[in-house]
């Protein structure tokens, strides 16, 4: 099914929740909402359910309109953060749940629960209760509950973000399969942007209840519409910085100037806003890490192979991820050099000049 | 450390103190009883407690009292069940007020309502019935059911529903074969204390009644007969008043450690 919103608004008193939205998620398609806690992620979700009503604008179902239908008459699936299942029942009962209220005969059940037990590991299991499993097999409970009717709409709210990181890792890596031969929509939210990397499929990326962009989880993460997309599409955060271009050069105030690329040879001289990956920052010098941005350490943080770097700039603060381990003392000098062939630039409205 | 036990052991045998020498009582004759001091029975005798079974005036007391205990915890629940799941699940113009307000009923002392619900039911025929007096203690109890069952709700994310919801199942499919479930444990402890509560309340149970629905703690009240002082009598009533309580509390101990860790009970 092909799910589709028009103008979808949500507000609570004066509060804008969902700011007007229009998305089209085609059938078969794998869809990732990013965006930190708070952005909207859930509301969002709620609303494409049917178990918020949306306070404006209109959802339809392959062409059909569906704002006003119960969560009951909807072909739809859920599986939260939390690890929501029926605790009195066991985890046969529960994924054989959604089949019980459908009315699909005895032997069906039997068969279909099993093969998705089996998919998922649970085989062994099925006669015990949700409290008996560890948290990664209340979590495959509760999937296998989504996944055992054919929904046309599977939503899946940071599925895993309440598990440990190795968990979570397996799981992920079985995630693409579970969906591949299905015609549904998958919407999966996160707040981690390496997560929407690995999981591919299309991104919408999700601020203060706004869809900032929407297209290829690739090209968004490449060419970030605007600052914001570019904000929540970033980890650790992007860095910005106001530079002024002004005689066919480019200067970050004092502190460095370098040549304009080729795209912004025609836009006219004046303030824009800059953006830099933390990983095209590194304290030694390299193949076109040729401006060197000097400051005071603020923090530096080492992760095996990676050390990142804070450093402050007059009123700003630079962020640098590299490989290798490179220890500042906090308070010292440091110097990173910065590979502005990779910089964004945007225009005074935040937008991104295209290159 | 090793005489730890010393002073919980100390402490109980003071409080089953008055509780033995209840039940020491119910199987003396009253003539020992006034006899003077024995420690335990000289003259062992289960008369007492077959005078009680025997008697109609006596047990019909049990019957009464158990009925409209019964009838009074079984309405309190169900009337608090939906209102606690509104009180939990929903947000609406003077929710907290109305939760409060509900509590401050169980401030004012039953002897404030016995002269109101005696009239009332009185006018309206109900006087003397068993549903009177289950009805009065409505008000106190629905407040504390209510309140009870809120807590153990508000504990089950709601989720839980909007899963229920996603998977097919109409609003009270969910609410009878799945949420309740999940809460028996908040049941559980707020029928104990209807039960509890219905119970022991003697002034307005005695005040809406005369003789169909006499209670026993009533009939208790009754100490003496054409034979004098029946002091043997009436501490075998006494100790068969405490065994429903105590009976009910075995079954609802392990709910009880649960709703405290809830800071509800």
């Amino acid at each position: 099914m092909t799910l589709e919103l028009k103008g979808i608004e949500k507000t609570v008193g004066e509060e804008v929740h969902i700011h007007p939205t229009d998305l089209t998620l085609e059938a078969g398609s794998f869809n990732i909402l990013l965006g930190t806690t708070l952005s909207g992620k859930t509301t969002l979700m709620q609303l494409m359910a049917g178990l918020d009503r949306p306070t404006g604008g209109r959802l339809f179902v392959d062409g059909r309109d569906v704002t006003g239908m119960r969560v009951q008459d909807r072909n739809v699936s859920m599986v939260y953060q939390q690890f929501i299942n029926y605790p009195n029942w066991s985890v046969f009962e529960n994924i054989a749940s959604p089949l019980r209220v459908a009315k699909v005969s005895e032997s069906e059940i039997k068969a279909r629960v099993g093969q998705m037990a089996e998919l998922l590991k649970l085989s062994a299991m099925l006669d015990r209760r949700p409290s008996e499993l560890s948290g990664g097999q209340q979590q495959r409970t509760a999937m296998a509950r989504a996944l055992v009717k054919d929904s046309g709409l599977l939503l899946l709210d940071e599925p895993l973000a309440n598990l440990d990181f190795k968990l979570r890792e397996e799981l992920r890596e079985e995630l693409p399969k579970l969906f591949a031969d299905r015609d549904c929509v998958v919407v999966y939210a996160t707040t981690e942007p390496t997560e929407a990397l690995l999981l591919g499929g299309k991104t919408a990326t999700l601020h203060e209840g706004r869809v900032t962009q929407f297209g290829t989880t690739g090209d968004i993460y490449r060419t970030p519409k605007d600052v914001i997309s570019a904000k929540v599409f970033s980890e650790p955060p992007i860095n910005t910085a106001t530079i002024r271009k002004h005689d066919g050069r480019i200067t970050l105030g004092a502190v460095a100037s370098w040549d304009p690329p080729a795209h912004l040879a025609a836009v006219p001289d004046g303030d824009y806003e800059l953006g830099l990956r933390p990983h095209h920052i590194s304290p030694v010098p390299g193949e076109g890490r040729d401006v060197k941005i000097a400051g005071e350490v603020l923090v530096t943080e080492l992760s095996g192979s990676e050390s990142t770097v804070h450093i402050r700039v007059g009123n700003e603060t630079w962020v640098s991820l590299s490989h290798g381990i490179h220890a500042f003392n906090v308070g010292a000098t440091a110097e990173l050099y910065a590979d502005m062939r990779h910089a964004y630039y945007f225009g005074a409205d935040g937008a991104l000049i295209a290159g | 450390m090793r005489k730890s036990w010393i002073v919980p052991t100390a402490y109980i045998a003071f409080l089953m103190l008055p509780i033995y020498w209840l039940v020491n009582m119910s199987f003396k004759t009253t003539n020992e009883i006034l006899g003077g001091f024995s420690l335990y029975p000289k003259e062992f005798t289960l008369d007492n407690y077959v005078t009680i079974f025997t008697d109609p005036t006596w047990y019909m007391g049990y019957v009464n009292s158990l009925t409209y205990v019964g009838i009074n915890t079984v309405l309190s629940v169900a009337v608090a069940l939906p209102a606690a799941y509104a009180f939990s699940r929903y947000r609406f113009v003077g929710d907290k007020h109305l939760f409060f307000w509900l509590l401050t009923n169980r401030m004012a002392p039953p002897a404030v309502f016995a002269l109101p619900f005696f009239q009332l039911y009185s006018a309206v025929g109900l006087f003397d019935t068993h549903i009177a007096v289950a009805l009065s203690h409505t008000l106190f109890n629905i407040p504390l059911a209510v309140w009870i069952l809120e807590g153990f709700m508000s504990g089950v994310p709601k989720e839980l529903d909007e899963t229920a919801y996603v998977d097919g199942h109409s609003f009270w499919g969910f609410f009878l074969k799945i949420f309740i479930p999940t809460i028996a444990a908040g049941i559980g402890v707020a029928c104990f204390f209807c039960f509890m509560f219905s119970w022991v309340e003697l002034l307005l149970a005695k005040t809406l009644t005369a003789v169909e629905a006499k209670p026993i703690a009533a009939t208790m009240t009754r100490t003496a007969s054409t034979s004098g002082y029946e002091l043997g009598l009436l501490a075998a009533a006494g100790t068969l008043t405490i065994v429903p309580g105590a009976f009910v509390i075995y079954f609802v101990r392990n709910y009880i450690a649960k709703g405290f860790a809830l800071g509800r009970v």
